[in-house]
């Protein structure tokens, strides 16, 4: 099972974080389209869709069904490990 | 002389409730209508280009069209685009009707693009070219 440290390893999931950052909620085609039109990658929608599996399964993004449609959503609760185990010292 | 499109399609649930929608909210005219047994050849056209392509509201009767268009959807995928001059603009009007948008207006390189449902079963995306 992929950890937190695996999941932020990707520069493809990176990006995907970020643009959830930027508008969080946005449904498969959005996110590839902004990876695609934005950062330049030219990843598969299959291939997205498995970084997103990825992420999900960390608890870095969350899927929410509203209807008929699935948005993705940015959760930043498990970067807080990495502060609790390198704490930064002022 | 290749051929010309003169007609695309997009697969409705509904006809009359596509006809509606199309017309009503979004703002196309009626072309053609001729009955064709349970349903019709059902088209409409952009008011500024009337004689121009024409987008037919063809029936989704086929069993293999519902898991298609249900995939789609729900992985937010448009079946169609139309321009607009101001896709911020149309955003409100659009939203100011009671459209649902699956994707509000964003700026990527050359265009601004949104996604919204034609309640027919449908998403498709508005685009404005700068």
């Amino acid at each position: 099972m992929p950890d937190v440290y695996d999941a932020l390893a990707d520069p493809t999931r990176r990006a995907i974080l970020d643009e959830l950052a930027e508008r969080d909620g946005q449904t498969l085609f959005e996110i590839c389209a902004r990876l695609t039109m934005k950062h330049g990658l030219d990843s598969t929608r299959q291939a997205i869709s498995q970084h997103l599996d990825v992420l999900e399964s960390v608890g870095l993004i969350s899927t929410r069904r509203e209807g008929r449609y699935k948005f993705h959503f940015l959760h930043t609760t498990p970067l807080k490990q990495i502060l609790d185990r390198w704490p930064i010292k002022d | 002389m290749p051929p010309r499109i003169y007609v695309t399609s997009v697969l409705v649930d509904d006809q009359a409730k596509a006809l509606a929608f199309y017309t009503d909210v979004l703002g196309f005219q009626k072309k053609t209508d001729i009955p064709m047994g349970e349903h019709s050849w059902l088209t409409v056209v952009s008011p500024h280009d009337p004689d121009g392509v024409e987008l037919l509201l063809e029936p989704d009767a086929h069993p293999a069209a519902g898991p298609f268009k249900r995939a789609l959807v729900e992985d937010g995928i448009p079946l169609t685009s139309f321009a607009v001059d101001d896709v911020n603009a149309e955003y409100d009007r659009l939203r100011a009707k009671g459209v649902r948008f699956t994707q509000e207006p964003t700026t990527m390189g050359p265009v601004t693009m949104a996604v919204f449902d034609d309640t027919c079963g449908n998403l498709i995306q508005l685009v404005t070219k700068h």
